[in-house]
């Protein structure tokens, strides 16, 4: 298998072949960007398995539009908007949100799996939803999922710190006038585009590699709030744009490279948390005596 | 300073058919100090969410510093009942006090010079400049709890209100606390209602108690009101008020319900 995936690598003509996927590369860094800025409140708010039950609704939106023959990036956002808004009404009646993700989540796999049946067009594409196809897209979809990628980024920036307030302290929040409710709905909404978004790089099944693992990561590491979202930008943008550039020299899909890469940053940033948090305790402890 | 901090007239809610207290008036003045206490569901958190604006009256009227309850009112500054932060949060201790500054802002999160100064101050006013920088969630439960002090301060309130700020705390901070509430805010000339199950902790500084239990109120001193014959009418069952060493005890058929909650 290792002689496959070797055998498979060639670094003749690369910059030619860089080139080629110039668009992917700057959608999939600029998608990272996005990423790492949600994923700092998708970690927050405990929202991880959330994401993974939107993107598999998003994935039946897609394989439906591609069934009926349209666009499949407009499909994957109203599945994944429609799923998010509905968790987040869901979740302000109460908390408890896992029991509904979980019953969406194979729901939404399934249809998803009938219309790809049902659809008799090139299978790469059916294979490209779940597991990425960032390579395949044209330049239209590129300008699509950057300005949408962009927006999605700004507005999170402008609501920062009510979002922050309402996802450390809803109680207090509220107490202080922020509208705690309408937030978890224009945040679940900003999340469906976002995951909408990520589906096109890495597929409906590892959107949480984009999403959810950098800025992980990041909180192993930093408390600062600037510090974390620019790791975690960082780290999204990293495996995003390495597993891009890593996998056009071979004919494995991208997706493994981008989930291993930031599997291993998160590995990382764990063992590099743990050290900080023992100096830290030994400190107090020194302190204290 | 002629307006009452607080006004509540003929104060009433409803949830339903069942009323959960009705008809209280209360004028509380800037620098007074009111205990309510109560059992479980008898209202005391409501009573908190009426004067925070997040809860209407079924019928009269409340009033902060002359003016109806208002949601988000600077005025107004709330402690909550504490609970442990996630040690992961991604805050300091100061990004934790600007909140209660500048939370509710929307646009670009930026925080002027003059917030800066602001947010020292009030960190200081609590006495948590040790750890300022420090990430919230590797912070004891006291240290926590001051720094929501410093959030609820942080508008100058004219009215705090604390929902059972001491519950889960050690008796040195539960003093330590209380001690900072006295200082930054009933001598400050902010009016203070404070919610909590267990009067003994804040005594020396209760102006007033309110006091709820099936869906009725006794208000007064707390030798007025936290007294057996008192109490017993409130529950309309015997209760009987035990003063040892200064410590009040309730205990009767309720007790469960006065002390826990």
């Amino acid at each position: 298998m290792i002689e496959r995936i070797a055998s498979s690598f060639s670094t003749d003509n690369y910059w030619e072949l860089f080139q080629l996927v110039q668009n992917s590369v700057l959608t999939a860094a600029v998608l990272g960007l996005m990423g790492g800025i949600i994923g700092v409140f998708i970690n927050l708010r405990r929202a991880g398995l959330v994401v993974h039950g939107i993107a598999e609704i998003s994935f039946a939106g897609a394989a439906l539009f591609l069934l009926i023959g349209l666009d499949v990036v407009l499909g994957s956002t109203l599945g994944a908007v429609a799923a998010a808004a509905l968790i987040g009404i869901l979740s302000i009646r109460d908390r408890e949100v896992s029991a509904v993700t979980a019953v969406l989540m194979p729901f939404g796999m399934g249809l998803g799996i009938l219309f790809l049946y049902l659809y008799q067009g090139r299978t790469a594409n059916q294979f490209g939803l779940l597991t990425g196809q960032i390579v395949g897209v044209d330049d239209i979809q590129t300008r699509t999922l950057i300005s949408v990628a962009v927006v999605i980024s700004v507005i999170l920036i402008l609501i920062w710190r009510p979002l922050m307030f309402s996802s450390v302290d809803p109680q207090l929040a509220a107490a202080r006038g922020v509208r705690v409710n309408l937030l978890t709905i224009i945040f679940m909404v900003l999340l469906g585009g976002a995951v909408a978004m990520s589906v096109q790089v890495v597929g409906a099944l590892l959107v949480l590699a984009l999403l959810v693992v950098p800025s992980a990561a990041a909180l192993k590491v930093a408390r600062r709030p600037l510090i974390v979202v620019l790791l975690s930008c960082g780290f999204a943008l990293f495996s995003a744009v390495a597993g891009i550039m890593i996998a056009i020299m071979g004919t494995v899909p991208i997706s493994p490279y981008i989930t291993t890469i930031s599997f291993l940053i998160y590995v990382v940033c764990l063992l590099v948390g743990r050290r900080q948090r023992a100096r830290i305790s030994s400190e107090t402890a020194a302190a204290m005596s | 300073m002629t307006e009452p901090a607080l006004r509540l007239d003929s104060a009433t809610v409803r949830f339903g058919a069942r009323t959960l207290w009705s008809d209280v008036n209360l004028s509380l003045d800037r620098g007074e100090f009111l205990a309510v206490l109560g059992p479980n569901g008898a209202g005391k958190s409501t009573f908190l969410k009426v004067l925070l604006g997040l809860q209407r009256l079924n019928s009269g009227t409340a009033q902060v510093l002359g003016k109806p309850v208002r949601r988000g009112s600077h005025q107004v500054g709330y402690i909550p009942q504490h609970h442990q932060l996630e040690l992961e949060t991604p805050l300091r201790a100061k990004d934790l006090v600007a909140m209660g500054l500048e939370g509710h802002k929307y646009g670009i999160p930026w925080v002027s010079r003059r917030s800066r100064a602001r947010i020292d101050e009030l960190i200081d006013q609590v006495g948590a400049a040790e750890y300022a920088q420090r990430p919230v969630g590797l912070l004891s439960g006291g240290e926590q709890q001051r720094l929501r002090a410093a959030q609820a301060l942080a508008g100058n309130p004219g009215l705090l209100l604390c929902d059972e700020p001491l519950h889960s705390l050690d008796l040195n901070h539960q003093r330590a606390i209380t001690e900072l509430i006295r200082s930054q805010a009933v001598d400050r000339g902010a009016a203070v209602v404070f919610v909590t199950h267990e009067i003994n902790p804040v005594i020396k500084h209760v102006d007033r108690v309110l006091y709820f239990a099936r869906g009725d109120h006794r208000m007064g001193t707390v030798q007025d009101v936290m007294r057996s014959e008192v109490l017993s009418e409130l529950y309309q069952s015997p209760v009987e008020v035990i003063e040892h060493k200064g410590r009040l005890v309730v205990m009767g058929e309720h007790s469960e319900g006065v002390h826990h909650d």
